[in-house]
């Protein structure tokens, strides 16, 4: 089978894989197996980080993301967000449990004198505490609910992702329920955004027989703009090189080279997983768009009256 | 000297639209022009167009131009949260049945984008951003280098965008300039209730960017809006100058400042 491939237009999403697979938590449905002692990739080098922020601002980034594992595992992820905010707008990652007062200080110090946007967001499985813990592990709602609110009394807004492991008959409930526990927690404006369950990693074996989405073909990408396609527009930084997207690092073909100058080559979308991110959108940026119609200035499309 | 007269998203406040022209004519300009999205959100979508019309302004399309004049399903404002999409429905439903079918026809005739050469400047106007309609231009999140890219793609030395609601400026050390010129339709999330539009001053040595508040008034649109059984949130909008709906869109700095 012929896999469609995508070019990299422009490196608007700048990933790093800042705490490799290492995370102080195992979610049952975590889609590149990370967990405590899992060192498939390792931590990133902050020499590392600053070289390739500054290869990425010369071609002109749009944002850059911080994920793992646990991005609050890395000791100098803070001066890491200094130096990524300098040059663009950056996000983390984070399952939230280590976000204690004197980590919520230094984050809203380096929000408030930031030029760009710092987005911090959390995982949350649930609006219950047994459903979510179920999945993420013992004492982690607590956690996570205090740490959700420790941000917003510092006027930080996270943006609260929950991965979808519920059934269809449970959606009305699913967005009022996180609604009500945030607000109850004190974060008055809650921010939610609802992913799916991606077709990697533990999900694998957390939902047997569940996942049977087809491989992306040419076909189907007719009239789709590519551009939505987070293969056409990031990049992963890991320990190990860099790879296509963030969801496909355990897989050894997605490696495209060791520098991020080596990695502009074009990708066959070959995974189950390209078809999650063909039908959503790009889910791992901050707003997902699906768009309808001819929303791109094509050539044909440009009609200006130079 | 050239000085332009640049505003986006009239959203069918054809109230903000008469006002802001009247004071555009006052001042006297060398053009102006509309960067899109003439209906949406706004009561009687229809009472824009001949305001337009009648002064000559140079217009192009934004998404929900391009979507009533395509007969699309939607407004490719791209949400994602349920209640976003809600209401984005009803306003998209209601525009589109109170468009006339002259006026989707014209806007048909609307280009993507304009260049214009003013004082040996390259100047592009386009909706969201030169390379795409409904990508949004944030102050918080487009930084300078991204800027520089999208300028030298678009062969331009000043761009200007609206789409995302929130006007800002952005010099960039080469002289070359960026500017969201901001909307007419709905304040922009600080709680006044004016809205904007944006004064381009270009001469052989400097580019001048001036933001003008346009007092109108609301209190007529929200009545407007109440008999057209428009949502309650949208008339809240209008009154109170908080966003209340389309929030998600909204990236951290811009969402902290407003009150929802």
């Amino acid at each position: 089978m012929k896999h469609p491939a995508v070019e990299l237009t422009h490196l608007d999403n700048l990933w790093f894989q800042v705490t490799g697979t290492l995370c102080n938590l195992a979610c049952t449905h975590c889609f590149n197996n990370s967990g405590p002692n899992v060192r498939t990739f390792g931590f990133l080098m902050i020499a590392r980080v600053r070289q390739e922020l500054e290869a990425a601002a010369q071609c002109g980034v749009k944002e850059i993301f911080f994920t793992g594992g646990e991005p609050f595992l890395h000791p100098q992820l803070p001066e890491m967000f200094e130096e990524s905010l300098r040059c663009a707008p950056a996000t983390v990652l984070t399952n939230g449990t280590i976000i204690n007062d004197r980590v919520a200080d230094r984050l809203a110090e380096i929000e408030q004198a930031a030029r760009y946007s710092l987005e911090i967001r959390i995982s949350l499985d649930s609006f219950d505490e047994q459903t979510n813990d179920a999945i993420r592990g013992p004492g982690v709602f607590r956690k996570v609910m205090g740490a959700i609110a420790r941000l917003s009394e510092r006027g930080i807004l996270p943006l609260v992702t929950v991965v979808r492991t519920w059934s269809d008959e449970n959606e009305p409930q699913i967005l009022p329920g996180f609604v009500q526990i945030l607000k109850e927690a004190g974060y008055a404006r809650p921010r939610v955004k609802i992913l799916p369950a991606l077709p990697l990693g533990r999900e694998l074996v957390r939902s047997p027989g569940a996942h049977e989405e087809p491989y992306v073909t040419e076909e189907m990408l007719r009239g789709f703009d590519r551009e939505l396609l987070m293969c056409s527009n990031s990049r992963v930084v890991t320990d190990r090189g860099v790879w296509v997207c963030p969801l496909l690092i355990e897989m050894p073909d997605a490696k495209l080279g060791d520098n991020l100058a080596g990695a502009a080559r074009k990708y066959g979308l070959r995974h189950r997983a390209c078809y999650s991110c063909f039908q959503y959108g790009t889910i791992c940026g901050n707003v997902n768009v699906q768009i309808e119609g001819t929303a791109t200035h094509t050539a044909a499309g440009m009609r200006g009256n130079a | 000297m050239t000085r332009l007269a640049l505003f986006g998203g009239i959203y069918s406040n054809y109230r903000a639209l008469e006002a802001a022209l009247h004071d555009v004519a006052r001042r006297g300009v060398d053009g102006v022009y509309c960067l899109g999205d003439i209906g949406a959100f706004g009561p009687y979508p229809d009472r824009a167009y001949p305001l337009l019309r009648e002064v000559g302004v140079h217009a192009i399309q934004g998404n929900y131009d391009n979507s009533l004049a395509e007969g699309l399903a939607d407004c490719q404002c791209g949400y994602t949260d349920p209640r976003d999409n809600y209401f984005a429905r009803l306003s998209y439903t209601y525009t589109f049945r109170n468009t006339s079918e002259e006026n989707k026809a014209w806007l048909r005739t609307l280009p993507l984008i304009l260049r214009l050469t003013v004082e040996d400047r390259r100047v592009l106007l386009c909706h969201g951003s030169p390379r795409k309609m409904n990508e949004f231009l944030w102050e918080s999140t487009t930084p300078d280098h991204f800027l520089g890219y999208l300028l030298d793609q678009a062969q331009a030395d000043i761009a200007c965008v609206t789409h995302s609601g929130i006007k800002w400026h952005r010099s960039l050390p080469d002289n070359r300039h960026a500017v969201n010129v901001g909307v007419l339709g709905r304040p922009e999330n600080d709680g006044q209730t004016n809205v904007w539009y944006t004064l381009l001053t270009i001469s052989p040595s400097s580019v001048g960017v001036e933001f003008v508040p346009v007092v109108y008034n609301h209190e007529a649109l929200a009545a407007d809006m109440r008999a057209e059984k428009l949502p309650q949130e949208f008339i809240e909008t209008i009154l109170t100058g908080w966003w209340t709906t389309c929030l998600e869109i909204l990236p951290h700095k811009e969402r902290a400042r407003g009150r929802y």
